[in-house]
């Protein structure tokens, strides 16, 4: 009896791996290895279609893909909703020992594995983000880092965002205080305060990347204190727009465009384009350097892309200052404090 | 300044929000353990029901016909614990563990097979009680909410009844104290067992779909975040009485609620020890209490006939 339950068990597992873990992978049939073809893995903490962080390195790597000539000339693997460090620690190793070109851990918690692992395959890129740490001071030579400006983005859409509130008061839901949430959150209450002072922008941390529920109901918490214009960051916002949408106030998304969720009250996205930054590490990498730049996606090298819901009416003078506020912020005549 | 019945208003309302999927799924726990069956796979079981809702929803665009789905599938994954914890005789921790991941799973692999993306719903609407949702804030607080949140609030005192005034309570209450006296008195061990396991299975169901179609009206992968096992404590928290378990739910809910009304307000404690607080004084109360009140005596064994 008890051997039966083993098997049960395991095979519970086996089935949970195929649902999150490194065992998905997209191209399942195996394409012949020809010296030419450069192989990508990449290690995302939530799904490929989370349509925020993991999405937008993934629509990234497809766009490189579609660059180099399709899946001939590029093979992209992936092993998505890998929130626990210890497995994603193992499918980086995994990717590495089968000889994937470049490895992208795309997560700061995947940090301190990255670290131990890099130096045991120095033939094998890795890049890490977001952070601009390549370890270049611990002597590894092999991690490329990245990360994105999320608070130029975070400041424009903060600008329309006080132009078109109404109560003068804005809700954002983040996740948890740190890094690209809370470089994005700095950003878009600079931008809102420096359009109109008087406006009052509510922060709320929920403590958590997943929790749809506490997301959700921290933006009713916006709501009924009166906000009408929401934003948010991180995968868990999903269940923020929606209460967006049923209240009709307005919603600010970031990282990957989120409209399609609510086309009715989307206003703008702040929209994540890493091709940029991976153009450059696998032209790196074919010169022989395996790492040690950070790159930065910005307004100013097109990697942040302020992205417009066509279906949403914006008044034409509050789409002058969302413009007149990306070109200062690219000539460096807006600076934004985020310390 | 906001005004305070505004802020309190608003506390109480999403406090009442907040509170229904542990509802749903806690009942049916103690629906479980009142038996003799611990089933700590609620979590994956919630996000098996949650999807299934959401897509037969999504699908059809009825959202009743996802309640049916949620129902049909927390009753298959129920019957499969049943089996594992009646007649397998399995330690229960570990399976229900097993179970919990494979709910995990297979919610994402499906996800992904037949929807790949985030898509929306249109969830069960507000229903207005009439009269009682004119009243100054208490109508607002309880009487202005969708159906799905009333059912979690109506299933308290439906079980409460179940276990105190039916007999088939009685016999749920025996099994779970003392198997061998029932089994001797004719009652059906395994019968009352795959009863009380279905239903929680069905009901931690129904708490997903709680989630899925008619408070967030999506679905993400891994949307519960662990929900589930609130939902066990809450049931110790409760000493294994539906009454017990709503007041679990509601401080929860309450304190979660709290924390984020206190961001907003600004009040000057750091987000951290916030977003701890829910956690910190379940504990608390959970230390404070259970120790006076004794689980079901039979808890976690399984019956053995012996024949």
């Amino acid at each position: 009896m008890k051997k039966l339950l083993f098997v049960l068990v395991i095979l519970a597992l086996a089935l949970t791996a195929c649902g999150g873990a490194p065992a998905e992978e997209a191209p399942a049939e195996e394409a012949p290895a020809t010296a030419e073809m450069f192989k990508v893995a990449v290690i995302m903490p939530s799904s490929i279609t989370d349509l925020a962080f993991s999405q937008s390195m993934y629509d990234a790597l497809l766009a490189i893909q579609e660059e180099m000539g399709g899946e001939e000339a590029m093979e992209i693997v992936y092993s998505e909703g890998m929130f626990v460090v210890d497995d994603a620690a193992a499918a980086i190793r995994d990717y590495a020992t089968e000889g994937y070109d470049l490895v992208i851990a795309h997560g700061s918690q995947y940090g301190s594995s990255l670290q131990e692992i890099a130096p045991d395959f120095p033939e094998t890129s890795f890049a890490w983000g977001t952070t601009l740490n390549t370890f270049s001071e611990e002597g590894i030579t092999n991690v490329f880092a990245y990360e994105a400006d999320s608070q130029e983005g975070g400041y424009v859409n903060g600008v329309i965002a006080a132009s078109l509130s109404e109560a003068g008061v804005i809700g954002v839901v983040g996740p948890i205080e740190a890094g690209d949430a809370s470089l994005y959150v700095k950003g878009f209450v600079a931008g809102a305060e420096a359009t109109n002072p008087d406006v009052t922008v509510n922060v709320n941390w929920i403590g958590s990347f997943s929790d749809v529920a506490l997301a959700s109901e921290a933006a009713n918490t916006h709501v009924a204190a009166g906000a009408d214009v929401l934003t948010g960051t991180a995968q868990m916002v999903v269940g923020a727009v929606g209460v967006a949408e049923e209240n009709g106030v307005l919603w600010f998304g970031t990282q990957s465009s989120q409209t399609s969720l609510a086309p009715d009250i989307v206003v703008a996205n702040q929209v994540y384009d890493w091709t940029v930054a991976l153009d450059e590490m696998i032209t790196l990498i074919g010169e022989g350097t395996y790492g040690g730049t950070a790159y930065t996606i910005t307004l100013e090298n097109g990697g942040i892309v302020m992205d417009y819901n066509s279906a949403y009416d914006l008044p034409e003078d509050v789409k002058a200052a969302a413009d007149a506020a990306v070109e200062g912020i690219i000539d460096g005549s807006i600076v934004i404090p985020v310390e | 300044m906001m005004s305070p019945e505004l802020i309190i208003v608003g506390v109480l309302s999403s406090t009442i929000r907040l509170a229904t999927p542990y509802l749903y799924a806690a009942i049916g726990e103690t629906f479980g353990q009142r038996s003799g069956v611990l089933n700590l796979g609620v979590d994956g079981q919630m996000l098996i029901g949650a999807f299934a809702a959401f897509y037969i929803a999504f699908t059809t665009g009825n959202l009743w016909l996802g309640v049916l789905a949620a129902v049909i599938v927390g009753a298959l994954m129920g019957l499969a614990m049943a089996f594992v914890s009646v007649n397998l005789q399995a330690e229960q921790g570990i399976s229900g563990i097993g179970f919990y991941l494979f709910g995990l799973g297979m919610s994402e692999l499906l996800f992904k097979m037949l929807l790949g993306t985030v898509e929306t719903v249109k969830g069960f609407p507000d229903l207005e009680i009439p009269f009682l949702s004119d009243i100054p804030y208490i109508g607002e607080i309880f009487f202005q909410h969708n159906i799905m949140v009333y059912g979690a609030f109506l299933l308290v005192p439906i079980a409460w009844f179940i276990f105190n005034k039916t007999t088939l309570g009685l016999k749920i209450r025996s099994v779970g104290e003392n198997p061998e006296a029932a089994d001797s008195l004719g009652v059906s061990v395994a019968r009352v067992r795959y009863f009380t396991i279905i239903l929680a299975g069905i009901l931690s169901g129904v708490a997903g779909a709680s989630m899925s179609i008619a408070l967030l009206n999506v679905f993400q992968q891994n949307m519960t975040s662990g929900l589930g096992f609130i939902a066990v404590a809450l049931v110790y928290f409760g000493a294994w009485r539906a009454f017990g378990v709503l007041a679990g739910a509601l401080l929860f809910s309450f304190v979660n609620s709290l924390q984020l009304w206190m961001q907003v307000l600004n009040i000057p404690i750091s987000t951290e020890l916030a977003i701890m607080l829910p956690y910190i004084l379940t504990i608390v109360v959970l230390v404070l209490t259970v120790s006076k009140v004794r689980p079901p005596s039979a808890l976690t064994k399984p019956f053995d006939r012996g024949d």
